[in-house]
């Protein structure tokens, strides 16, 4: 997945030192100084969630963004006044633990969060594979885990929460427009990613979905995690795309092997003013920037928020950020998703009057907030009903939204497309339904 | 012969038995639930670190590719726990495979409903790919940093594979194990991983008198032979080939057992297990515990991972350079590790240069100006 | 077609080359396989970024389109006194024990991944520049001073002086160049200067000029370093060391500056792969460890004591990752009995093609066990 701002452990260090040095120097009313957040406003308890992403090793720099946002809209909180429930304030604190790009320490971590510190709720996870490694500790224990990336769902935990998008509200109505409205409509696709869970099933997807509307997919190829080798691909590409003069190329691979793939196909002559159009799934704002736009300009990303949008919410979210983290900042889809999920729960937890785990869960379903991107809503799924947009990537960096839709998508856990799957459903409010069932 | 020393008297080594054995059955009782699972893990660890020290130790092969046989016990722990646990599943076969759109078990799954076979299979299996590959690098005198490289690889190559094969063995996602079922209840309930606890606790003692056991007598001396000066080993008519294959496929038998311990436990397998530093670790754990003590591997295994794990809470980033400048320090200042200084001169030496001990003057170590030219002429 | 397909191996094989090429030296010269040479190429790529934002600034602007060229001066020198340091302070002491070495030298590889991350870009410039200097200072003076007692002072003085240097030059960086005063674990980005993007055209095929310019740094690389061990008194020293060490320090070289000069040149080369890299992807702290294993395999593969070796080895690596990695066989010979070209569809993809790279070569070692080019002698070792 995509590499996103990250800020660095030395200066993260030294500003705890800093506001440890303020606090202590200014201590006259303040009585606590866990959770990093200095509101002055009196609480008559505390609530310990849990933060579980990686702050070490090679997705640190994409989930990192995800633990300052999430810090943030707890900071928000609780400068109005933290959770209510049951007639108590409560202010929200955090541990955050260190998934260390390493699944089976995910799945360790949980378990720390859940047994050792008892907290009601866990905000994690970036990878699919850490994910996948979560899931079991959570159904286990029957405990809580918001997830916040987009993903290639075929899943549906009645332990999970997913505040990212499902296939039906990125890939496929990405594939849509590639095929039918781009300029390289009608054109074939090949298909590119890492090797890994999320751009294996989610091009098994996209695979089915061209079966339906009768394109063709002339390859695919997936570069192992690291390997930044990808002059094979590009020879492979060329050797299939250029006999239909150009075509559509999606694009999944992660953060840092985007760079030498955009870099090294441009200098291939891969281009949009030779006909070939790469859709990304896991390119935001932030990557456009450190790729460099020169080298993606004119290609195309979709998600459910952009930093373009041009709303109050969306331009509120974009200034507290860059407010707190400082001005060189960008926000982008993953992140607002982090930032809704902590609202999400809070509203859960004031709605249900307590902590406890299947009266929030219930609480949850129904929930709606006037997320950055617009109205978003918690279906019986435990996935989020939210806008889909399709960008173009400016010269100057950032999208250009060309297409949005008409309110809210529903979400599928269960891809429509792919026979396995097909004709199923999830819900959760209905006990004879529940994980899989037959609509 | 610098590992003369570390041959522990039996006083201390009773000693510390009698520590750990109290610890291990006093732990839970006193740990919290995540602590008691994480301790079951690290000591799980302990058996592969056992191997370790038996090919590395005693014999100088330095592999850095344990974790391929590490996660191949693993995985035949994970596929047995899996499609046993299958049956509300479509097509009776474990539920990943409905996401690439499988519906036939790949055959190599089969053998596995068996508990027996899947029983055996997870020391065999590793053993015997690690004896295959051993026999074809040795057979052909491959040896020292060369050998040690070429585990790298292959380690990477496993990774790849198992990696890259979404539709037979799941590829990235690994295989879980928590949320199957083994005698009727959930793997990852607290009494069945109480169970494992001490199951674990069990196999590391019972490893240890094996491999004790292994490198006690004519069989051991023949290893440390190969490890101090493998030509004349050879020219006193024994083949170090087949002894180097049978102690890396003990070896790999080991990291198998450990490899599975330690996937019930941590609720997955994943090709995660066989990225380089994992591998490397298992050296270190060994190196930092003492090289050639069996014991100082199974100390060096426990401590160092459950140091890791507490500062990694605390300070995330200073991890790597703890482990970094742990490696270097033992390499250059404590090469015979811990447990091989503490029994050694390490703490006289100590006393001595504090003050407070009188000196004792010693020879000087012939073997060692002896070994350092043997290499040099590598 | 073929055309293409053999420039897109020696492509690849360039890069494996350039960045084997300082591994390989070291390793037959000591005998140590340095576990940091990945790292020490990552030192190499950031020297390049470092120097791409320091010639963006307005003095040096004009000469923007040259700073490829001169970063892969800096990057030798920058990755080559690390090096040095890595091997006066760490290596020296565990000579006779490779296997030792082969550990320490991944403990300082974890050191260095964590030291880019967490220090800032101007203040580890300024760390470097204040080790080149404290390490090259003291060697400008007269022998004579050498020579006297005094000396020591001499030396001390001087790296008070480098630790000033280094500690003005980090401010003035980070101060001049905004971005290289945060330290972040996030990768950075290289962009080749508009001269080097885009294709050229040769015999009918267009060919990436970044590729093109690898392989030609490659090329000098390779040239420059045969011609410094063939035709340069220390190359001669170097090459007796190798072979036969006991004999060459009997007969008054001094081994211990072979080693160091050796390892400087090896880690020099690292930085120049380092160069090369940063070209092809993004900069960032695992850049080199994606490139060590392909280095090992060209070191197993090509044996010791024999540049020839290492080249074959590469070049070889590079045309078959590519011939099988893309699936080419296929279209060469499209109609092959099926079960053939399941096979071959099977490896097909870059992650499949290296387990089969890495199957042919143990074969390979079946019958060629040390290598492609094996060092001639008598040892009771081979």
């Amino acid at each position: 997945m995509g590499q996103l701002p990250n800020l660095n452990e030395f200066m993260r260090i030294s500003r705890r030192i800093l506001a440890g040095l303020a606090t202590a120097s200014l201590a006259v009313s303040v009585t606590s100084c866990g959770g990093g957040s200095d509101t002055s406003g009196s609480f008559d308890d505390t609530v310990t969630v849990g933060i579980l992403h990686s702050l070490s090793g090679t997705m640190a720099i994409s989930e990192s963004t995800l633990v300052d946002t999430e810090k943030m809209a707890i900071a928000e909180i609780n400068a109005a006044g933290g959770v209510t429930v049951g007639g108590k304030s409560y202010k929200i604190d955090y541990i955050v633990e260190d998934g260390a790009s390493d699944w089976p320490t995910f799945a360790e971590k949980s378990k720390k969060l859940i047994d050792q510190d008892g907290v009601p709720v866990v905000f994690g996870g970036w990878t699919s594979a850490s994910r996948k490694a979560m899931l079991p500790v959570y159904e286990s224990k029957d405990a809580f885990l918001y997830y916040p990336i987009q993903y290639e769902a075929q899943e549906c935990s009645n332990n999970i929460f997913y505040t990212g998008a499902s296939p039906n509200q990125q890939s496929e109505p990405a594939t849509d427009f590639m095929y039918k409205r781009s300029p390289a409509a009608g054109k074939p696709f090949f298909l590119v990613g890492s090797d890994y869970v999320f751009p294996r099933t989610s091009n098994t997807i996209t695979k089915e979905q061209l079966k339906s509307l009768g394109g063709k997919v002339v390859g695919e190829d997936y570069l192992p995690l690291g390997n930044t080798e990808v002059a094979p691909i590009i020879s492979k590409i060329k050797k299939a795309l250029a006999p239909s003069g150009g075509g559509v190329i999606i694009n999944t691979l992660n953060g840092d092997q985007n760079v030498a793939f955009f870099k090294q196909i441009q200098d291939a002559g891969i281009t949009p003013s030779n006909g070939y159009y790469v859709m990304n799934y896991s390119i935001a704002e932030e990557e456009i920037s450190t790729i460099g736009p020169e080298f993606l300009e004119g290609h195309y990303g979709a998600w459910n928020y952009m930093m373009s949008i041009d709303t109050p919410e969306s331009k509120k979210f974009a200034a507290d950020f860059k407010a707190l983290y400082g001005s060189d900042r960008v926000v982008a889809d993953p992140q607002e998703s982090a930032y809704n999920m902590v609202y999400l729960w809070k509203q859960a937890v004031e709605d249900a009057g307590t902590f406890e785990n299947s009266a929030v869960r219930e609480a949850l379903v129904g929930q709606t907030f006037d997320a950055p991107q617009g109205p978003v809503e918690v279906m019986p799924n435990h996935h989020l009903a939210q806008t889909v947009r399709i960008g173009l990537i400016k010269p100057e960096g950032g999208f250009e939204i060309l297409e949005e839709t008409d309110g809210v998508v529903f979400p599928q856990a269960w891809n429509q497309f792919e026979p396995s799957s097909k004709g199923y459903a999830c819900d959760w409010t209905d006990p004879s339904k529940g994980e899989r069932y037959k609509l | 012969m610098e590992f003369k020393n570390l041959t522990l008297s039996k006083k201390t080594t009773f000693v510390i038995w009698v520590l750990i054995i109290a610890f291990i059955i006093a732990a839970p009782s006193i740990l919290p639930v995540f602590r008691l699972n994480l301790l079951g893990r690290y000591l799980s660890l302990a058996i592969v670190a056992l191997g370790v020290d038996l090919i590395w130790g005693f014999t100088g092969l330095l592999s850095l590719g344990q974790g391929i046989f590490f996660a191949l016990g693993g995985y035949c722990a994970a596929m047995y726990l899996q499609i046993t646990s299958s049956s509300e599943f479509p097509n009776n076969i474990p539920e990943f495979f409905g996401l690439y759109g499988v519906d036939n078990l790949p055959f190599f799954w089969e053998p596995f409903r068996s508990p027996i076979f899947s029983l055996f299979a997870i020391w065999v299996i590793p053993a015997l790919v690690a004896g295959i590959l051993g026999f074809l690098v040795f057979r052909n005198r491959i040896k020292g940093v060369y050998f040690s490289i070429l585990t790298q690889a292959a380690l990477l190559v496993f990774f790849n594979f198992f990696n890259g094969q979404q539709k037979l063995i799941n590829g990235t996602n690994g295989l879980k194990t928590d949320v199957t079922q083994l005698f009727g209840q959930m793997v990852g309930s607290e009494s069945i991983q109480r169970m494992f606890f001490w199951i674990t606790a069990l196999l590391v003692i019972a490893a240890w008198f094996f491999s004790k056991w292994v490198v006690k007598g004519r069989f051991g001396n023949i290893l440390i032979g190969i490890r101090d000066d493998e030509p004349r080993v050879r020219f006193t008519g024994y083949n170090p080939v087949l002894f180097k294959t049978i102690i890396f496929s003990i070896a790999g038998g080991l990291a198998g057992i450990s490899g599975a311990l330690y996937t019930v436990q941590s609720g997955i397998v994943s090709p995660q297990f066989m990225t380089v530093p994992f591998s490397i670790e298992m050296v270190i754990w060994v190196a930092v515990g003492g090289r050639g003590t069996l014991l100082g591997a199974i100390l060096g295994a426990v401590l160092i991972n459950y140091a890791k794990s507490l500062v990694s809470e605390a300070l995330p980033a200073s991890w790597m350079f703890i482990q970094g400048g742990l490696f270097i320090l033992v390499v250059t200042a404590l090469p015979e590790g811990v447990l091989g200084w503490l029994q050694g001169e390490g703490p006289r030496n100590l006393l001595q240069k504090l003050g407070l001990k009188r000196k004792i003057e010693t020879y000087p170590s012939l073997e060692i100006k002896n070994e350092t030219e043997g290499l040099k002429n590598e | 077609m073929l055309l293409d397909s053999l420039f897109n191996g020696v492509a690849i094989g360039s890069v494996l080359l350039v960045a084997a090429l300082g591994l390989a030296i070291v390793f037959g010269l000591m005998g140590v396989i340095n576990l940091a040479h990945g790292e020490l190429m990552m030192l190499g790529a950031y020297t390049t970024y470092v120097t791409q934002l320091i010639f963006k600034l307005p003095l040096l602007k004009p000469y923007y389109n040259a700073y490829v060229i001169v970063s892969i001066f800096f990057a030798f020198i920058v990755s080559g006194v690390v090096g040095i340091l890595l091997e006066k302070t760490v290596i020296r002491k565990l000579y006779g024990s490779p296997l030792e070495t082969l550990l320490a030298t991944w403990g300082v590889s974890l050191i260095l991944q964590q030291f880019v991350r967490s220090v800032p870009l101007a203040y580890g410039t300024g760390l470097v520049l204040s080790l080149i200097i404290g390490l090259f200072l003291p060697s400008v003076f007269s022998s004579k001073v050498k020579e006297s007692i005094n000396f020591k002072y001499v030396k001390f003085s001087s790296w008070i002086f480098a630790a000033l240097a280094g500690v003005l030059s980090g401010n003035l960086i980070s101060s001049s160049v905004s971005k290289l005063s945060r330290a972040s674990a996030r990768n950075v980005d290289v962009t080749a200067p508009a001269w080097m993007r885009g294709q050229v055209e040769i015999l009918g095929t267009a060919f990436p000029k970044t590729r093109l310019m690898i392989i030609i740094i490659t090329l000098i690389s390779v040239i420059a370093i045969t011609l410094f061990l063939n035709q340069s008194a220390w190359g001669m020293r170097i090459r007796a060391v190798t072979q036969n060490r006991e004999m060459s320090d009997c007969l008054g070289i001094s081994t211990e500056k072979v080693d160091v000069l050796t390892f400087g040149i090896g880690s020099g080369l690292a930085g120049v792969a380092g160069v090369a890299v940063s070209l092809l992807g993004s900069v960032g702290p695992n850049v080199g460890g994606n490139y060590i294993v392909g280095c090992f395999m060209v070191v197993v593969l090509g044996g010791v004591g024999n540049l020839l070796g290492t080249i074959f080895a590469s070049f070889g690596i590079g045309i078959m990752t590519d011939l099988i990695g893309a699936g080419r066989l296929l279209s060469i010979w499209p109609d092959m009995p099926l079960p053939l070209s399941n096979t071959i569809n099977f490896f097909a993809t870059t992650s499949m093609a290296r387990v089969m790279i890495f199957a042919l070569i143990v074969i390979f070692l079946q019958f060629k066990p040390t290598g492609l080019f094996p060092q001639k002698g008598r040892m009771v070792e081979s």
